[in-house]
């Protein structure tokens, strides 16, 4: 084991993959010669040389779609989008071209694509760029969404992600670039579907994924201090979704909290709290509870912006209002 | 029709091809007339020059990317016609089982990345596809058809730019066929070629006449060899024309009355004809014979694709994603 970073994770995933097979590419704005805008890919163009790593002009549309075609001739582009906040810019090649090859063609075409889109609020860099767009891909049949939480989740993910064989939407939090964790050696795995439980409690599962389930763990460890002993279940993936490790949680506890940084109107704790509504019924002692962003755009102020998204103390209120205390 | 004289053979295979995408098309309207297919059906009429010349230019191991208006297009580059009559159907045996239909045949084995039901998509895809060949260091060539209406699509230019800037091994061809469902291609649009935006872009800008399979021939092949030879991509526009409706059923109120008329005179079939016939008088009997056997194609299809069976309701479920449908898909 050692201690890297969120961001670390993402280079070593890139690089090990880029060295593992030939057919994986890194196209985008600023990943060759500058490294990326979150330094990601320093070296790789003296590494892996002009063809593995690709300046693109700033067009997005086009080259996600490049991207597809690329895919479609047995290549494996890992793509990034600098900030989630452009993807609705290419989300033709996302949404009615990447998602749907494979099913359109009668399953003749595979598109192995991975879009990494860094997402999230919290920088102060206003609505246009602190967006978090899950609930988007979520929506889409035909793509998978990934959101972990930590280096280790990371990097085990991003790799399982570029060696799939469905596009793979990749949410990465800005605010955890610099976070620390350890990451197990050589060469780790996470499969994409299964949530990991991050804290294990009785009394009520608080589901979470992306930076919030930090958030979610500094609720926990106060409510503990009150005698609650929380779950905290990292989704990790959200499409596919483990259900069984979610559900097999609620039928435990009894009582969930669904907490995501994403506006909270169409957000993909809606979903969830009504499959839970659906299957889970009769499990349930108190209402589904959601605590997530505000219906807003994100503000410049940083007076304004730290306001929008939830705080440990907005998970604990709402954990302790589902318990009744 | 050109200078250079092609061989008796070459311009009998042109017609061949020409004839299977014309009574493909005009079968596939009949059938839509009738109730017999779902959805929409956007045929090709009037402009199998293109798709024929274009396509013969090629190797059988280059890419083509196809339009919504795409039939000719895979016709054109080997597929075969009972089993896109079977797509059209939204039959099993379909090339893409009965899921994608008319507007998105597609057959990677043959090389046809898919037709394409947004305007404009299959032209980055293309570029893509050229890209894969550069990266991977083999020496196939993509061939993006679209329409007019997709040269004012932001992708268009994208595309064009990386490919330039690449050299990527890619021909974009522009079937001007004049109208974007309703509206004629001179009240959107202020230059008289579209070819000449290729200027901007400092590749070639190349105008033919796309009702004449050898120009169009002559000019995809100098463009494929360009793109083989690693000096990057063409851009060709195909002046055609398109003698149907957007779609079938489209009482066409936006064309003038007079339009028509002169572009039916000199129908890519009608042309090619009267150049087969220049060269061999004699050869009247042997077109006739291709007809027919082409007619008989076309009604094998019809009754291929009539006695396939639909797909079976779990396949409906199928093909989301390569692995783990059933969690992810299952209500």
């Amino acid at each position: 084991m050692k201690t890297i970073t969120y961001g670390q994770a993402i280079s070593e995933a890139l690089r090990e993959e880029l060295l593992r097979d030939q057919n994986v590419f890194i196209l985008g704005e600023d990943m060759a010669v500058m490294g990326s805008v979150f330094g990601l890919t320093k070296g790789f163009l003296e590494e892996f040389g002009a063809n593995r790593v690709i300046d693109t002009p700033i067009s997005e549309a086009g080259f996600t779609a490049m991207a597809v075609g690329a895919a479609l001739r047995g290549l494996r582009p890992v793509v990034e989008i600098m900030y989630v906040d452009f993807t609705p810019v290419c989300f033709d090649a996302i949404a009615n071209q990447a998602a749907k090859m494979r099913y359109m063609t009668g399953g003749q075409a595979s598109v192995p694509l991975v879009l990494r889109c860094p997402g999230g609020a919290g920088r102060r860099n206003a609505g246009q760029h602190s967006q978090s767009l899950e609930a988007l891909f979520t929506h889409i049949p035909g793509l998978k969404v990934i959101a972990p939480s930590t280096p280790a989740d990371m990097k085990g993910l991003l790799k399982t992600a570029i060696r799939d064989d469905d596009p793979v939407v990749c949410i990465e939090h800005k605010l955890l670039y610099a976070t620390k964790g350890e990451v197990p050696d050589g060469d780790h795995l996470v499969p994409l579907g299964k949530a990991d439980i991050k804290r294990p409690g009785r009394d009520i599962t608080i589901v979470a994924w992306s930076r919030q389930v930090h958030s979610a763990l500094e609720a926990a460890q106060t409510l503990a201090g009150e005698g609650i002993d929380a779950e905290v279940l990292d989704l990790r993936s959200l499409v596919p979704l483990d259900w069984e490790t979610l559900a097999a949680s609620i039928r435990k506890t009894h009582r969930a909290v669904i907490v995501h940084e994403a506006v909270k109107r169409g957000g993909y704790g809606g979903e969830l709290a009504a499959q839970i509504g659906e299957d889970l019924f009769d499990s349930l002692d108190a209402p589904v509870k959601r605590v997530a962003g505000l219906n807003v755009v994100a503000p410049f102020s940083p007076a304004l912006e730290d306001f929008i998204y939830p705080n440990p103390g907005d998970i604990a209120a709402a954990v302790r209002q589902t318990l009744g205390r | 029709m050109k200078t250079k004289r092609p061989s008796r053979e070459t311009l009998l295979r042109f017609y061949r091809e020409m004839q299977r995408i014309r009574q493909f098309d005009l079968k596939a309207a009949e059938l839509f007339t009738q109730g017999r297919m779902a959805g929409n059906i956007h045929t090709c009429v009037g402009q199998e020059a293109t798709a024929v010349g274009a396509c013969q230019a090629l190797e059988p191991t280059d890419f083509i990317t196809a339009t919504h208006r795409g039939h000719g297009h895979c016709l054109a580059k080997g597929g075969q016609a009972a089993v896109m009559m079977a797509e059209l159907f939204g039959k099993a045996t379909g090339y893409c089982k009965g899921k994608g239909g008319s507007m998105h045949i597609a057959d990677l084995g043959l090389g046809i990345l898919g037709a394409n039901g947004i305007v404009g998509a299959g032209i980055p895809i293309a570029a893509g596809s050229a890209l894969a060949s550069k990266i991977k260091g083999s020496r196939e060539v993509t061939l993006a058809f679209f329409g007019d209406g997709a040269s004012n699509e932001g992708v268009f230019h994208e595309a064009l730019n990386m490919a330039s800037a690449w050299r990527l091994p890619v021909i974009f061809l522009c079937e001007n066929n004049k109208y974007g469902v309703s509206v004629c291609i001179d009240r959107v649009t202020n230059i008289a070629d579209i070819a000449d935006r290729a200027t901007a872009y400092d590749i070639p800008g190349i105008v033919v006449d796309g009702n004449d399979v050898l120009a169009v021939f002559e000019a995809v092949s100098a463009a494929a060899a360009r793109a083989r030879a690693g000096e990057g991509p063409t851009l060709i526009e195909a002046k055609t024309y398109r003698h149907r409706g957007h779609y079938e059923g489209d009482p066409q109120i936006y064309k003038p009355a007079d339009e028509a008329a002169g572009w039916k005179e000199r129908d890519p079939i009608a042309l090619l004809r009267a150049a087969v016939l220049a060269l061999d008088p004699g050869a009247a009997a042997e077109l006739e014979e291709i007809e027919t056997s082409v007619r008989r194609e076309i009604e094998d299809a019809v009754a291929f694709a009539t006695e396939s069976p639909y797909p079976e309701p779990g396949e409906v479920v199928r093909d989301v994603y390569a692995a783990d449908n059933e969690r992810s898909v299952v209500r």
